[in-house]
């Protein structure tokens, strides 16, 4: 092996601050937003699985003569879906994973902000998991014939917006509380997939459900920013909307700085207890 | 000169959680560790498994923190200022799976180096650099999940020195590597350290070898405490004295070491059984106590199949220290 002189003597620039917590979001980002170009196999998971769910929506609906609109519903919960998976198996889990290849000493170690990881696999996960919903939309639209008729680019990038940022907060909050719970991370995971489907009006209405139950799985923002954004899409009058569409935007942007504000406190709370304790960062138990 | 490292009276005692009742509750793993390497030392940690090698370095690198006890690390304290100290400080394990596979070794490298804020061109060049005195220039763009196992603790490596730290620690940097890559890898660290004024590089390791002819300074370690520090000549030089002998012999069938450091003029005896033979090594305290040891060895019916006289080394002095080999220490723990 050479030991060339210069090569070991060069000093490196480093930035510090805000621009290396940006360099960081984007440093942490990459590996999601490359993924989705180098694993094809997502492909099959990612999109044909939720069409398939929505398909099997989409002939109930039809079957029994449902309003033509629950085909739209049903696509456009199909399309979120996929971000309702993201955060559940990408973002929640993530930093056990981090734990077990041992990445997140590393990262804890890194004269960064363990925020800016957090919000680094956050951007690519939502970067990645835009187009997967954006793949099922136009399937949707092209199969199915969903006919959206947007009354306000604005206010529905705005609720998308937010929706996203309260989601992935959440995520973001839940990867700590994961990362604690050890293993049974995974079983939570798993549990909570379901009855989401169903409690958060991924194929119909959120008011077809009970107020109280609507109202309690607004916790999970995908819900509101479901209702408001069907009701952004959809002609009025075509279906009961829960909320308010002001309303829900009030409480998405509530929900998205309690999330964001969540995950901070966690987070800081993860790192002085896998100091203290030294478990955390090792994955030999 | 001023230190890179300084501990005063470092512990750290981890909670055992899950045992039976009968087990212990805690476990020492460092007590009361003083430790001072100056500023462009290369310093190595020798300890068997579980001596603590591993806690110490993740104390120094913010990782954890000590049950009591004081640390400074590149002119800061570590439990007041551990912000002050990250971006000054690296640290790579032997045999770490960090990074994410489906990237390739050039993307790896640049993710970690974005978490140190290295402008990606920078980055980039000392990237392309690295891994060229590495011999890893080729590897550029392989998938890093495609790396055979020496080739991914050289990416690793390179990952420590990318964001030119002040201080950068390897735990068990030669660890699974073979006999070219280990002599690679080492002398890639010295000449990082001789080329580099003041900059200090700590390792561990269990390989006498590494840091008898690496290190400037070693510092031997056994249960969680520091026995002796010096350089490795002065290490051995107590040693230089006495007389070692190496023995192999006919297998001892139940008569321990025992008999033989009863002898008067024998240090230290260790034993080592291999199918079909015992390997004993004596430390005596001078040449003629060989004469009772192989009167004793005849008289036990004991075969002397080989003996050989060595100069000293680092395992003698651990021998010398605790009574026991590395080998031994490690078998009789858990
Ligand atoms: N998180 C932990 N919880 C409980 N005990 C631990 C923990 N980490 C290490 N130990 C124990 O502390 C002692 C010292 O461990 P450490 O990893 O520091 O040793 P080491 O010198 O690095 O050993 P090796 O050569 O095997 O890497 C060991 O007995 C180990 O089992
Ligand atoms: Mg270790």
């Amino acid at each position: 092996m050479a030991t060339d002189t210069g090569v070991l003597t060069r000093r490196a620039i480093k930035v510090t601050g805000w621009r290396l917590f940006i360099m960081t979001v984007i440093g942490r980002s990459y590996p999601r937003v490359v993924g989705l170009l180098r694993e094809r196999s997502w492909f099959f998971f990612d999109i044909f699985l939720p069409v398939l769910g929505v398909s099997s929506y989409v002939f109930v609906y039809r079957a029994i003569q449902a309003p033509e609109v629950y085909v739209g519903f049903v696509v456009m919960g199909g399309a979120m879906t996929a971000f309702w998976l993201n955060v559940l198996w990408s973002m929640g889990s993530q930093l056990y994973w981090e734990k077990e290849s041992g990445n997140l000493g590393l990262y804890i170690m890194a004269p960064n902000s363990l925020m800016a990881i957090l919000l680094g696999m956050a951007l690519g996960g939502l970067f990645a998991t835009l187009q997967r919903a954006l793949v099922i939309t136009i399937i949707g639209m092209l199969v199915f014939g969903v006919d959206f008729q947007v009354t306000s680019y604005l206010q529905l990038f705005a609720v998308f917006s937010l929706t996203m940022v309260a989601l992935y907060g959440m995520g973001m909050m839940t990867s700590s509380i994961f990362l604690l719970l050890g293993r049974e991370a995974w079983h939570i995971s798993n549990l909570a997939q379901e009855p989401i489907y169903l409690a958060s009006g991924f194929y119909f209405p959120l008011r077809s459900l009970n107020f109280w139950v609507a109202a309690g799985a607004s916790i999970v923002p995908l819900s509101l920013g479901l209702d408001a954004m069907r009701q952004l899409v959809f002609p009025a009058g075509s279906f009961p909307p829960f909320l308010a569409v002001p309303t829900e935007i009030g409480i998405l942007a509530v929900l998205s700085v309690v999330f964001l504000a969540g995950a901070k406190l966690l987070l800081d709370k993860m790192e002085r207890l896998a100091i203290a304790e030294g478990r955390l960062t090792e994955s030999r138990r | 000169m001023q230190q890179a490292i300084f501990t005063k009276k470092l512990s750290r005692i981890y909670k055992l959680r899950g045992g039976k009742k009968t087990e212990p509750k805690e476990l020492i793993a460092l007590k009361d560790v003083d430790l001072e390497v100056k500023q462009g030392e290369l310093f190595g940690l020798l300890g068997p498994n579980g001596a603590g090698k591993t806690t110490l370095i993740k104390i120094l690198t913010t990782l954890l923190a000590p049950s009591s006890g004081e640390a400074w690390v590149a002119g800061h304290n570590l439990s007041t200022d551990p912000d002050r100290v990250r971006p000054l400080i690296n640290m790579v394990s032997g045999g770490e799976s960090s990074g994410y596979g489906l990237l390739t070794v050039r993307e790896n490298l640049w993710m970690f180096a974005q978490f140190y804020g290295i402008p990606s061109q920078v980055a980039n060049q000392r990237i392309k650099d690295l891994l060229e005195v590495v011999g890893l220039g080729d590897r550029l763009n392989t998938k890093s999940s495609d790396l055979s196992t020496g080739l991914r603790q050289k990416m690793n490596i390179v990952r420590g020195f990318l964001t030119d730290p002040e201080v950068l620690f390897l735990d068990e940097p030669t660890l699974g590597l073979d006999v070219g890559a280990s002599r690679d890898v080492r002398r890639f660290i010295r000449s990082w350290v001789d080329q580099n004024e003041g900059k200090t590089l700590l390792l561990t390791t269990h390989y006498m070898v590494e840091a008898d002819e690496l290190c400037d300074r070693v510092a031997i370690i056994n249960n969680g405490q520091v026995l002796a520090c010096d350089t490795p000549a002065r290490l051995k030089r107590d040693l230089q004295k006495d007389a070692i002998f190496r023995m192999e012999v006919s297998p001892l069938n139940g008569a321990g070491a025992g008999v033989f450091e009863r002898l008067s003029g024998v240090r230290k005896v260790t034993h080592e059984a291999k199918d079909g033979s015992s390997t004993l090594e004596f430390i005596l305290a001078e040449e003629d106590a060989l004469g009772a040891v192989v009167n004793t060895m005849t008289q036990q019916d004991i075969h002397i199949l080989n003996l050989q006289k060595r100069e000293p080394t680092l395992e003698d002095v651990f021998v010398s220290l605790t009574g026991k080999s590395m080998a031994e220490v490690e078998k009789s723990g858990d």
